[in-house]
């Protein structure tokens, strides 16, 4: 296949970014785009040239390292799929590829196609997990899930943490990823306890970041590789409704994971 | 109300204050909508309307206090919906400082891509139309206490009444998407009802503007004269 | 010289070695436990597990990955499950038989006091799994739901959707970040440890280079934990991660730590077959697809039809023919290397040669569609986006391919290497598979290392052991970090003309070829020479490119192939000196009859630990041996 690709070199973040163009004429269609910037990167090699920088590492589609916008879609056009699962096979003889990274004040470029996520693990340091200290945790079996809640809960997991929501989100909002990560704990007995001081603090620490607002677009949604629903971002906004304007009360117990 | 500011301090309390008062203000131009209508009642029906919504609550309210308290409502309403507007843009604005060279969108809509322009011409509308209708200086035949000639004189500009045509546009991709983006806000979102949300908010923008811009069209007709 | 190797296994009865050895270990005091720092580098299963576990102790831990984020270890690619012997479904599970399959799995190369301590705390941790919000699977009743997995003859999978590694890593993820936030932890992602400092025969801290300024930093500690998981990409092409890497381990190897049964290596019989010269790793495919579909290849060598068009009588499932009992479900390493016979012998039907059938027709009509789609619909997915054909019409091809690596740093019954203070956990270590892994059992081993094994013996070693304190000024520090620095710049240096991935491409299709599915004496001899050759070519030859005080992906890459070409040598030395067959560790020499492994207990009942001894001398090998107490040594059977 020939292919002309357009690739977002940055050396560094103060440095000055420009598209470069890469023509291909060795790609192969069941080549993945990873293999394709493989591939290119060998070749600048051969020039003595320094390659392109990208994330990746499983190449499987789980661990949510890579992320490249390509011709205007996160992750590129084709639906559920991260980069490193993109074939090219669904592209042309001829295609022109643009790839350029994640744009977004809260993930800072690092160099080229790298940028810096750790936004989303100070979102979870700040609150998304549940307090169980190793030992301390009563028979598996002791609590029982309904089904529905458990599979509610464990679409809202698979998210991968790839940040393909706030690349394609018009406003660069996080609200998917962190609707996501409230919604998980939040469908689980276990998660109930700090339910409502969780969501506070994930929230407040998402707007701290730097990231935009939801205004309901659902890009996010059509971008994630995980098709995580939008309808976790009315469940967030539910639970900082309740967290903020009813917080649970010494005495009042809160029970329920509608 | 520490609760009240403890929500406010978030993005997402932002937009609930915007939910919140956009739904006061799709009261208001609900309310209006059918007001207005009684235009085609006649003179006699519409005058004694605008009328009347200065001495309802009479006696226990004086001329014209029960309609500043609205007043003031709606104020304070708009007030919070363009300053809140105002915070959640910026906020956007500034977590995309680099701007893509293409970032194609598949699932938005139009409407909702044209909430903050829209909602501005929406505001210099509202002002335009003050000046037009309740205060006078932009119509140059303007009657104070008899809106139904001043309706009619304004609209008997034909670029004005285009004018209004256009805006009641923008306010009802504003009212399409700022219902099915409100509910989310709100939280009101179920799988079951989601595509409710948006043949409900369809209908409610178009039966608005379609109430509003009834009148113009009206006039340019002839149909009112 | 190191002396005896002494695994420290506890006295008594082997189910009461574990609680009593828990109370015999010394304990920190609590107010002392503050002043102990403590290093984890990793922060898979293992490494988050410890991280998080010793830091609410109230240990200091800093805790190192080469990802931008702890939660990307590559434990999160784990698609099958996690076993455990709760039996909750009532089908005859228990303690004592988790412990026999997996000795009995393991084709008799594990210690069986540290199996046994293995499967009575597995239930312990889907407990702590469930406690922090890992969504398992459930039924409509509202309890845990089990699958059997890889062959076991009971339900005792735990599993999340395709996706339990990535749950559990969650989990475990969780448990750290929240003591992230509360200053417990001091997380460094994008870190990469290069070197290991030790400090009058103890471990005393680490050389690390920051990925993103290619800084090199020393940081010091009372105790090093290596979490550092498996060295499967030895082979280049394999289901790891394009990360993963023997350095961390290799590395402390090379500061005096054994390294046990580095032969030892699993081929996973369910992967994706490689599709041309720029495939840059293989995808697994979980191995429940064998639970319904049929492994076969045509009668016919090199038959072109399609498959749908050969008729069932011209069809040959070779291993329900070889395996009337076992069928389709034996274990990883009898399936793999069939495939490979079956290829070798010519009956591939990839072009290329190296394919097998795996169909799922029967299991359509019996289940019908969608029956078979809610069993493995994301894994049909996933095999239609990767090759583009839809198994639901056509079988699946499969082809082995390297997956997990039993071989690893040799610790003793605390988990601690032959240096003190060196902790190795998870796949690093060599523990508990033996040789050859049960599926499911390598996230419970993570997990129980790490949650459960560790945080107690740890504190042993850090109640008794006297530690001077040590600050990176320390002159040790300045040597390493001074051979760290070195090194980089030789690498940088060579500027030769070929790039890192051409060398690794080569390493690992020499290693394949004679230290891969089965082996022999003479593969084995001739792949020792070229290693040498190969790694003569790349110091000569190679070109990384770019800066030192920079991101440097190629650079980092050069670091890792660089210890695998050292660390092969050690592959084919260990798999030439065990002269017979066991599990995973096929020597074509030594099978019986019908082709199976065949095991020498009375001269191979042991754990080869190596010892570095110098680039220019051989390393030398001690033995730990092994005895059987408890499960009595058997010849595996699937027939
Ligand atoms: C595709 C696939 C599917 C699998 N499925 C299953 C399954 O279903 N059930 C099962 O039980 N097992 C399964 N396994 C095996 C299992 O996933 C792994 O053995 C296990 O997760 C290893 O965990 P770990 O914590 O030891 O290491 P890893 O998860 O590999 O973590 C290693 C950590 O060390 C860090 N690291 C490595 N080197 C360095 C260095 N030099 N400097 C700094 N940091 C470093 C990495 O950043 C990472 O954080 C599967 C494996 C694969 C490949
Ligand atoms: C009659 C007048 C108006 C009505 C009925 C109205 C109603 C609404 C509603 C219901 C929302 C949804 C809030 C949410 O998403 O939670 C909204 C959003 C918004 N409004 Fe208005 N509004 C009006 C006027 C205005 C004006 C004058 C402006 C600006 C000058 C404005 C700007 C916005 C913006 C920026 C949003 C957010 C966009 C989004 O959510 O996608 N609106 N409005
Ligand atoms: C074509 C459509 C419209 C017509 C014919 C119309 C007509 C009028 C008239 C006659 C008045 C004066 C009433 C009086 O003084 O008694 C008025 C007032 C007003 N209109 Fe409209 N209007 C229209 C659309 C709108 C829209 C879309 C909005 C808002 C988004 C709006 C907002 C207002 C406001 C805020 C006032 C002032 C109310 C007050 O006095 O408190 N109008 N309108
Ligand atoms: S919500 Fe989806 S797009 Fe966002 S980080 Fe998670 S997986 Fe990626
Ligand atoms: S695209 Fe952005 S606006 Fe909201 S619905 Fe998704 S975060
Ligand atoms: S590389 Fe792991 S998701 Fe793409």
């Amino acid at each position: 296949m020939h292919l002309t690709l357009h690739v977002w070199r940055q050396a560094g973040p103060d440095a000055e970014g420009r598209f470069v163009r890469y023509e291909t004429d060795d790609a192969s269609p069941d080549m993945s785009v990873l293999e394709l910037l493989d591939l290119l990167n060998e070749r600048l090699i051969a020039l003595k040239e320094e390659p392109i920088a990208f994330d990746h590492d499983c190449r499987e589609g789980i661990c949510g390292s890579c992320g490249v916008v390509i011709n205007g879609r996160p992750h590129g056009p084709q639906r559920a799929t991260t980069a490193c699962q993109l074939h090219l096979r669904h592209f042309r003889d001829g295609d022109a590829l643009w790839i350029e990274p994640w744009r977004a004040r809260a993930f800072p470029m690092v160099k080229d196609l790298v940028v810096d996520r750790s936004a989303f693990d100070r979102i979870v340091q700040a609150g998304g997990f549940v307090t169980a200290r190793t030992g301390s945790a009563p028979e598996a079996n002791a609590t029982p899930v309904p089904k529905r809640d458990a599979d509610r809960a464990m679409d809202a997991a698979a998210c991968i943490g790839c940040g393909a929501c706030v690349a394609a989100c018009p406003n660069a909002s996080a609200t998917l990823f962190v609707a996501a990560k409230v919604s998980h704990l939040g469908a689980l007995p276990q998660g109930q306890p700090e339910r409502y001081e969780r969501v506070v603090k994930m929230v407040e620490a998402m707007d701290a970041a730097g990231f935009g607002a939801c205004t309901n677009h659902g890009e996010c949604m059509a971008a994630c590789p995980k098709e995580i629903s939008v309808d976790f971002i009315a469940q967030l906004n539910r639970d900082v409704l309740k967290a903020t304007l009813f917080p649970p009360r010494a005495g009042r117990a809160w029970s329920g994971a509608a | 109300m520490a609760r009240v500011t403890a929500l406010t301090h978030f993005l997402i309390g932002k937009k609930v204050v915007m939910a919140v008062s956009g739904v006061v203000l799709l009261g208001f131009v609900i309310g209006h909508m059918v007001g207005n209508l009684k235009v085609f009642q006649g003179p006699e029906h519409f005058n004694a309307y605008a009328e009347g919504l200065r001495t309802v609550g009479a006696p226990f309210f004086g001329r014209g206090q029960l309609l500043w308290i609205v007043r003031l409502a709606l104020i304070a309403a708009v007030g919070l919906h363009i300053g809140a507007a105002w915070m959640v843009t910026r906020a956007s604005w500034a977590a995309r400082p680099t701007d893509y060279r293409t970032l194609r969108l598949i699932e938005t809509t139009y409407a909702a891509r044209t909430m903050r322009w829209g909602g501005v011409i929406i505001l210099l509308f509202v002002i335009f139309h003050l000046l037009d209708l309740t205060f006078g200086p932009a119509n140059p035949s303007f009657v104070r206490g008899d809106p139904y000639h001043n309706v009619l004189a304004t609209f008997g500009r034909v670029p004005v009444a285009l004018g209004y045509i256009v805006a009641m546009g923008a306010l009802c991709l504003h009212v399409y998407h700022g219902i099915v983006s409100g509910c989310q806000t709100l939280g009101l979102n179920h799988p079951r009802y989601n595509a409710w949300r948006r043949r409900i908010a369809l209908a409610f923008s178009v039966v608005v503007a379609g109430g509003f811009v009834a009148v113009p069209i009206a006039v340019l007709t002839g149909v009112l004269r | 010289m190191i002396g005896e190797l002494r695994a420290r296994v506890p006295e008594g009865p082997i189910q009461d070695k574990w609680e009593r050895h828990r109370f015999e270990m010394k304990l920190v005091n609590p107010a002392n436990k503050r002043r102990f720092e403590v290093i984890v580098v990793g922060s898979g299963l293992a490494g988050a597990s410890a991280a998080a576990s010793l830091a609410e102790l109230g240990y200091h831990v800093s805790c190192f990955c080469f990802q931008d984020s702890p939660r990307r270890a590559h434990s999160i690619a784990a698609q099958g499950g996690i076993n455990a012997a709760k039996n909750y479904q009532n089908d005859g599970d228990s303690v004592w038989r988790l412990f026999y399959d997996t000795v009995k799995g393991g084709d008799f190369r594990a210690r069986e006091a540290n199996v046994y301590r293995l499967a009575e705390i597995s239930v312990h941790i889907i407990d702590q799994c469930v406690a922090q919000g890992v969504p398992f699977a459930r039924e409509y009743g509202g309890l845990l739901a089990n699958r059997s997995f890889g062959g076991a003859q009971v339900s005792r999978t735990f599993y999340a959707r395709g996706q339990t590694g990535q749950q559990l890593l969650l989990g475990a993820y969780q448990a750290l970040a929240r003591q992230i936030g509360l200053g417990q932890v001091k997380m460094y992602p994008r870190t990469e440890m290069l070197d290991l400092v030790v400090i009058d025969g103890r471990a005393r801290g680490i050389v690390v280079r920051d990925l993103v300024t290619g800084a090199i930093r020393s940081h010091a500690a009372h105790a090093v934990v290596l979490a550092t998981g498996g060295y499967s990409n030895v082979y280049f092409l394999s289901t790891n991660a394009k990360g993963c890497n023997v350095t961390a381990t290799w590395r402390a190897a090379k500061r005096g730590a054994l390294f046990a049964n580095p032969c030892f290596t699993q081929i996973h019989p369910t992967c994706i077959p490689a599709h041309g010269a720029h495939q840059s790793k293989l995808t697994l495919m979980s191995e429940s697809l064998r639970n319904d579909g049929r492994i076969w290849v045509p009668k016919k060598k090199g038959d072109t039809r399609r498959p749908g068009d050969i008729p069932a009588g011209e069809r040959d499932y070779y291993l329900e023919r070889l395996y009337p009992s076992f069928g389709n479900l034996v274990p990883r390493d009898v399936a793999s290397r069939r495939a490979k016979e079956m290829c070798d012998a010519g009956f591939s039907v990839v072009p290329g040669g190296h394919g097998v059938y795996l169909d799922f027709t029967d299991a359509i009509a019996r289940l019908g569609k969608a029956g078979v789609a809610e069993r493995y619909g994301n894994l049909f997915e996933m095999y239609e986006r990767i090759t583009g054909e839809n198994p639901y019409d056509v079988p699946m091809r499969i082809y082995p391919a390297p997956h997990y690596t039993m071989g690893g740093l040799w610790v003793d019954y605390n988990l601690m290497s032959n240096l003190p203070g060196l902790h190795v956990i998870g796949e690093a270590n060599f523990s508990d598979h033996g040789a050859n892994r049960l599926g499911a059992s390598a996230l419970m081993q993570g997990l129980a290392d790490g949650y459960f094994i560790l945080p107690y013996t740890i504190g042993d070693y850090l109640a008794q052991a006297r530690l001077d304190p040590v600050d990176t000024a320390h002159a040790a520090f300045r040597r390493v970090e001074a051979d760290v620095r070195d090194r980089t710049a030789r690498l940088l240096g060579v500027n030769g003309t070929k790039s890192v991935d051409t060398f690794h491409r080569e390493l690992g299709t020499l290693m394949w070829n004679q230290c891969g599915m089965s082996r022999t004496r003479a593969a084995l001899e001739d792949g020792l020479a070229k290693v040498r050759i190969l790694r003569d070519r790349f110091w000569k030859d190679v070109f990384v490119g770019g800066k030192g005080e920079d991101l440097n992906q190629s650079l980092e890459r050069a670091g890792r192939v660089a210890d695998f070409m050292e660390f092969a040598e050690l592959m084919c030395l260990d798999a030439l000196g065990r002269t017979e067959s066991c599990g995973a560790h096929f020597r074509e020499e030594y099978q019986t009859p019908d082709g199976e492994a065949k095991r020498d207990d009375a001269n191979f009942s042991y754990v080869a630990a190596w010892e570095w001894t110098g680039t220019e001398t051989a390393p030398v090998v001690h033995h730990e041996p092994l005895a059987f107490e408890y499960v009595h040594l058997a010849q595996r059977s699937y027939k």
